[in-house]
């Protein structure tokens, strides 16, 4: 009994909850072309309506001279709507450095930057990916928040996007 | 000397017509409208009969530019450089938010006779009056407004103030915030009043690689306003023009004409 109660609590109260993850895999395939650029890559949380509802990830080149790396920004073209041009960057904990072709693991914690909290509901895991001398992609991935039981969700991108995998823990 | 001057005269007039009538297209053609980092855009302008190639005229650029920076101050063009069939110049955009790039033609020509001789007189607004005598026999006045324009924006689409004179576009939707497959929302107001009735036509760029022109024609409904939405991203054309008497000199006709480059994004 004395075991139950915290549970019991913790149900009636979903604010005192264990903070819910989530986890993100991103797929940089490994593109063979002669030029190769590592590519611009951002990830957010929106809602069913467009409005961004947690900034999560932006990698880009961070060490050009004169911020010359941020002249791109804008080709990350759903990002740069949604959020880029209403912010500066660099921002702790969202931007840094562009990655190598490979998987990538991110995890955010609710409660936590830059997750925080987020209301129950409809949301979609949006990664946008725009190489130098290359295309763009977005791939979207609809998810129920706070999940109420582990789960994973995945979606494929077909150009500059490999894999983009979504594991829920509540 | 006197038939030079015609001559000059009616050569002046033609290259003035030419941004008005229907068989040409006008346009700026900005290297981008959408920007990340304060810094340079280079713009074309050209006359030509396939939109956004050019292939007629040189846009004729005099002191006729506007570039309105976000703070309402002007920037001066740089490198302005008029070729055979485009005019080039660069302009450096130091501020973040939205510059308003426009070439503004405005004129009145006023035919008259005194005696056998016909008179003939081409200048600004202002100074008719001092040119025309008042008691003209035979006065034929014609008055010009046009606007040919486009936006750049740096970081966040900011306001655009009217200008309040002639023809312009004045948006709802911002327009360097236009996405394939949305609406937009533009009014059009005539000396910064609604402009009911207005006939518009949006052309896509890149006509030489298909068959059909795709023109679209629209008209302004009664607040002035139309809604267009975007098939695909691109670069548009947009044109307008409006015939009236009211606000033209001796209650003549005045045509004010507008033009627009427009980008659309895709998703």
């Amino acid at each position: 009994m004395k075991r139950i109660a915290p549970t019991l609590l913790c149900a009636l109260l979903p604010g005192l909850a264990a903070a819910a993850e989530l986890r993100v895999e991103v797929e940089l395939p490994r593109i063979e072309v002669s030029d190769y650029r590592r590519p611009y890559v951002a990830a957010w949380l929106e809602r069913p309506d467009n409005s961004v509802a947690a900034r999560l990830a932006l990698w880009y080149d961070l060490r050009m001279r004169d911020d010359e790396g941020k002249t791109w920004l804008k080709d990350l073209r759903q990002w740069w709507r949604r959020i880029g041009r209403d912010i500066t960057v660099p921002v702790d904990g969202m931007t840094s450095a562009t990655r190598n072709p490979g998987t990538h693991a991110l995890t955010f914690t609710s409660g936590s930057a830059p997750l925080g909290m987020l209301a129950a509901g409809e949301y979609r895991l949006v990664v946008e990916a725009a190489r130098e001398h290359g295309g763009r992609e977005v791939v979207s991935v609809p998810l129920q928040w706070p999940p109420t039981q582990a789960s994973r969700l995945d979606a494929d991108g077909e150009r500059e996007l490999g894999r983009i995998a979504v594991e829920l823990i509540p | 000397m006197k038939l030079r001057n015609r001559i000059a005269l009616a050569a002046i007039a033609g290259t003035l017509a030419a941004p008005l009538s229907l068989a040409h297209e006008v346009w700026l053609l900005p290297s981008s409208t959408v920007l990340s980092n304060t810094g340079y855009v280079t713009v074309d302008g050209a006359v030509s009969n396939d939109t956004f190639h050019f292939n007629y005229r040189p846009l004729r650029i005099t002191d006729n530019l506007v570039i309105t920076a976000p703070d309402g101050s002007e920037v001066m063009p740089e490198n302005l450089q008029p070729g055979r069939l485009r005019t080039v110049f660069d302009a450096h955009l130091e501020q973040s938010g939205t510059y308003r790039l426009a070439v503004i033609n405005a004129g009145v020509m006023a035919m008259w006779k005194e005696g056998d001789e016909r008179k003939r007189w081409r200048g600004p607004r202002a100074d008719f009056a001092a040119s025309v005598p008042a008691d003209a026999h035979e006065l034929s006045v014609r008055e010009t407004a046009g606007r040919i324009e486009t936006f750049v924006t740096v970081g966040s689409p900011t306001d655009i103030r009217p200008s309040g004179e002639g023809l312009e576009m004045l948006p709802v939707t911002h327009p360097n915030d236009l996405y394939a497959g949305e609406a937009a929302t533009f009014m059009f107001a005539l000396d910064g009043q609604p402009a009911a009735g207005v006939r518009l036509a949006i052309l896509p760029g890149g006509a030489r690689y298909r068959d059909a022109l795709d023109r679209t024609e629209l008209v302004t409904d009664a607040h002035g306003r139309v809604t267009v939405t975007w098939p695909a991203p691109g670069m548009y054309y947009l044109s307008a023009s409006i015939t009236d008497t009211a606000a033209s000199l001796g209650g003549a006709d005045r045509r004010a004409s507008y033009t627009v480059t427009l980008e659309v994004l895709p998703q």
